[in-house]
């Protein structure tokens, strides 16, 4: 076996000593992975301050904390913080950590290309922070930036895009250095169709980055023109068109809801049939619905734009292809029931996680399907019906994945069992708040309140204040999780053994706990009954 | 996680009973309101019919999806001594899960498709209005009516007075002590010093735009909104069944004061309305002020929309 060899390994090229040369200069996948999830969590608490800042003015009609237009800057930073600081940042770190591991590597492709992607990320924020401290204020035009607003915001707007420029360089970075570690870098006998389905969400996901990064830079680029150097690119007066930008914002901007996502499905994919003790039902059709998913997500940009006029023919082709989505994000619904249906099932914190994030995931997708409809659609466009549909894909959905993930790996990552009573707190707490957060939204936006908008007429005021209730609750609980984080690391007494899951498959449980610091040095032999979805057919 | 999701859906199911129950009662937005409003135009019933379709057929796939895995987690329990299988793959079972939803959706599409194009038709209108958005009001144009052009009538609606002292940061009004006097409806940012008057029961076409952010215009009564994009003018229509007074807001995001600029629509009866208009149109006439005032949108016209 491989498991000597590697530990023999370890000992002769530990990690780096030193603080500076371990983490600063870091090429090691894990380190790096471990990087980016930090850097996940202080963003994710950091947009997360906004939110409570935002449902703390929304707890009762009239303006209570701030002035109207601080709460722009607020909605918007918290859109742009929780999208390319927090939920992104954690899956590249996930995927950092977890792809070597998975298709029997040692490391990343490209180790130095890693650690560039990585510091370019907080220099991004840094840029994009700063400007609350600019005469001109944080940009508050909304996480779109659509012009001709944002282009009103003084020159905030130019730190904006060159945040958008440097975050958008480290995506394509991390993603050139993900596909390359996939199709390069597999053991021997580790084929495209027998890697695990978190691999091949990457895989997907990393195109969908390169493919869709360059096009928000683009548009970016294009309003940094319109606004210095007098170009008219969305400018009516001189013969450009505002709803351009929308087009070509919302080209980039679906498949970045997918890449969102498509990971989360992959994680999901690999703690389900853990917990159920059972393979993945329809593997193929898993990966298929993946691809799928990913073509699909190019052609329905513009059922974000429903009601900026566009013609009928346009308006029934996005409906229709928007509704097409449903199918492969159905198979892969009922694939996951499928997996647990005839399992033993136990759960574990993961699984939690994993259960509440296909019942609640779904939930968003139900409310999808509504919002498909585009005469209906004419009724719910930038309401909060809309903010509800895609927190419940975005938090229930991609960050249930994510601290499900964290719970599946951390034995791995740090050696340690985590405290399962209070990760089973940190989940019910979560799961309760996170609907009483956003369940009432759906009302509100239905009767009629828009998003965005620090005040409200009194109508929407019990509705309100119970939406803020259990966004302070949700809010606060989430200290739960990384007091348990930091716990299992640094304090924790319980070893975790290399399997971790009495069912858990897969190459990265075959590495003892905590994973050495370079994953495989001598490739793996593979054995197919390893594999987490059975042998492939 | 067991019940969670059947008792939310009930839940919801409950409450949107209630809603629909207490919805012809209402029009504008009203405390604990669960549900879309139903309208009072063609479309907007139509978009309802919509709205409480896709519901019913997502309640009806979720209850399947969700029961389907309460049950599995309560039959396959480790702790119950189940004994995991083995089979990972069905090609049937994956072929008619694919299908299915497929003619589900299909079924949701027809009626959407059907809707849209009669939504889209502004055809054969009776009468025209341009509505501009502006930070922060929105200014009405009326262009013609009967197939005859307006002349010079036209103003600005801003966000009533008792509502904007209210909203004020540190203000010491209530927005609750906000009320209209006639109704007793809490009407805090949702009231104009000029709301648009229309006829009930004629086809109004609504061309929407900018002046120099991008709005949207939306009363929920009427069934739908649409953007006002500057250098775009977008048509939309409505044809209002029955007078009252229906409230709307600014949708898209336009700059600090994005909350306040309520839209009102005073639908009143088509004889009253053709006074109205007349006595509009006589005013613009006879007010030079008025006339050079119209040009700019700077200056506020008197409108008498108000009795």
């Amino acid at each position: 076996m491989a498991h000597a060899a590697i530990i023999d390994e370890h000992e002769h090229h530990g990690a780096p000593k030193g603080f500076v040369r371990r983490w600063l200069m870091s090429t090691n996948h894990k380190d790096i992975g471990t990087m980016y999830l930090i850097f996940s969590c202080t963003m994710f608490f950091i947009g997360g301050s906004f939110a409570m800042l935002i449902r703390g003015e929304l707890f009762e009609p009239g303006m209570q904390l701030m002035q109207p237009y601080f709460f722009n800057e607020l909605t918007t930073m918290h859109g742009l913080i929780m999208i390319f600081g927090a939920i992104m940042p954690a899956f590249v770190g996930l995927g950092n950590w977890l792809i070597p591991m998975m298709v029997g590597a040692s490391d990343m492709a490209l180790p130095r290309l890693n650690n560039w992607s990585f510091w370019l990320l907080p220099v991004a924020f840094i840029v994009l922070l700063s400007t609350f401290l600019l005469p001109s204020g944080a940009p508050a035009g909304g996480w779109t930036m659509y012009p001709p607003l944002t282009l009103q915001m003084g020159d905030t707007v130019a730190f904006l895009i060159f945040f958008v420029h440097i975050a958008g360089i480290s995506s394509i970075m991390g993603a050139i250095n993900i596909i390359a570690t996939i199709l390069n870098c597999r053991a021997p006998g580790m084929d495209l169709l027998k890697m695990p389905i978190f691999v091949w969400s990457w895989l997907i996901t990393a195109f969908l980055l390169l493919a869709v990064m360059p096009v928000l830079a683009g548009a970016v680029t294009m309003m940094l023109t319109d606004k210095y150097f007098g170009t008219s690119f969305f400018n009516a007066a001189g013969g450009g068109d505002p709803v351009m930008y929308q087009h070509i914002f919302w080209f980039f901007g679906h498949p970045e809801v997918y890449i969102m996502i498509l990971p989360a499905f992959g994680i999901i994919s690999e703690i389900v049939p853990t917990f159920s003790r059972k393979p993945l039902f329809g593997y193929k059709a898993m990966v298929y619905a993946l691809a799928c998913i990913a073509f699909l997500s190019f052609m329905v940009w513009a059922h974000h734009m429903f009601t900026v006029g566009l013609p009928v023919g346009a308006e029934l082709f996005f409906m229709y292809a928007t509704m097409l989505i449903a199918v492969p994000t159905g198979v892969k619904v009922f694939n996951w029931v499928a997996t647990m249906w005839g399992g033993s099932l136990s759960f574990e914190t993961p699984m939690l996680f994993a259960i509440a994030f296909i019942i609640l995931f779904t939930l968003g997708g139900f409310s999808g399907i509504m919002l498909a409809l585009v005469p209906a659609d004419f009724q719910y466009q930038d309401t909060y019906f809309v903010v509800a549909h895609f927190h419940y894909v975005l938090v229930t959905g991609s960050a249930f994945a994510i601290m499900g993930a964290v719970y599946y790996w951390l034995p791995k990552w740090s050696g340690h069992m985590y405290n399962e009573r209070m990760g089973k707190w940190h989940f019910w707490l979560s799961v309760i708040s996170v609907n009483v957060l956003y369940f009432p939204q759906h009302f509100l936006g239905l009767a009629g309140m828009p998003r965005r908008i620090p005040d409200y007429n009194v109508a929407f005021a019990d509705f309100n204040m119970i939406s803020s209730i259990g966004g302070f609750v949700f809010g606060a609980v989430q200290l739960v999780f990384v007091y348990n984080i930091i716990h299992c690391v640094f304090f924790a007494k319980e070893k975790a053994t290399a399997r971790v899951w009495e069912g858990a498959r897969g190459l990265e449980w075959t590495l003892p706990s905590p994973a050495p610091h370079h994953s495989f040095t001598l490739p793996p032999v593979l054995d197919d009954s390893q594999l987490a979805h059975g042998e492939a057919d | 996680m067991k019940s969670g999701g059947i008792r939310r859906w009930t839940t919801a199911a409950l409450g949107l009973a209630t809603a629909l129950c207490a919805n012809a009662a209402w029009a504008n937005p009203h405390a604990w309101q669960m549900s879309l409003t139903k309208g009072v135009t063609p479309s907007s019933h139509e978009v309802y019919f919509l709205f409480a379709l896709s519901f019913w057929v997502c309640v009806g796939i979720g209850i399947v999806v969700y029961g389907i895995m309460i049950i599995a987690m309560f039959r396959f329990r480790k702790s119950r001594g189940a004994v995991p299988a083995k089979w990972h793959h069905n090609a049937t079972l994956e072929t008619v899960w694919t299908i299915i939803p497929v003619l589900i959706l299909a079924g949701l599409a027809w009626p959407a498709s059907t809707v849209l194009t009669k939504m889209a038709n502004t055809s054969d209108s009776q009468m025209t209005i341009k509505v501009t958005g502006y930070q922060w009001l929105w200014r009405y144009d009326y262009i013609d009516y009967m197939g005859k052009p307006v002349h010079k009538v036209g103003f600005e609606s801003r966000l009533a007075k008792s509502s904007n002292r209210a909203r004020q940061l540190g203000s010491h009004y209530s927005p609750w002590n906000v009320v209209d006097k006639q109704t007793g409806y809490h009407d805090y940012l949702l009231n104009v010093d000029h709301p648009l008057v229309v006829p009930v029961g004629v086809k109004i076409r609504f061309l929407i735009t900018g002046g120099d952010v991008i709005h949207s215009w939306w009363v929920p009564d009427l069934g739908w909104k649409m953007d006002a994009i500057p250098g775009i003018i977008n048509a939309a229509w409505a044809k209002i069944d029955k007078p009252g007074i229906y409230r709307g807001q600014c949708t898209e995001l336009c700059g600090k004061d994005h909350s306040a600029m309520p839209i009102v629509v005073k639908a009143i009866p088509r004889a009253q309305f053709n006074q109205w208009l007349t006595a509009r149109e006589n005013a613009a006439t006879l007010n030079k002020i008025s006339r050079t005032a119209k040009a700019s949108p700077g200056k506020v016209q008197p409108a008498g929309g108000q009795g």
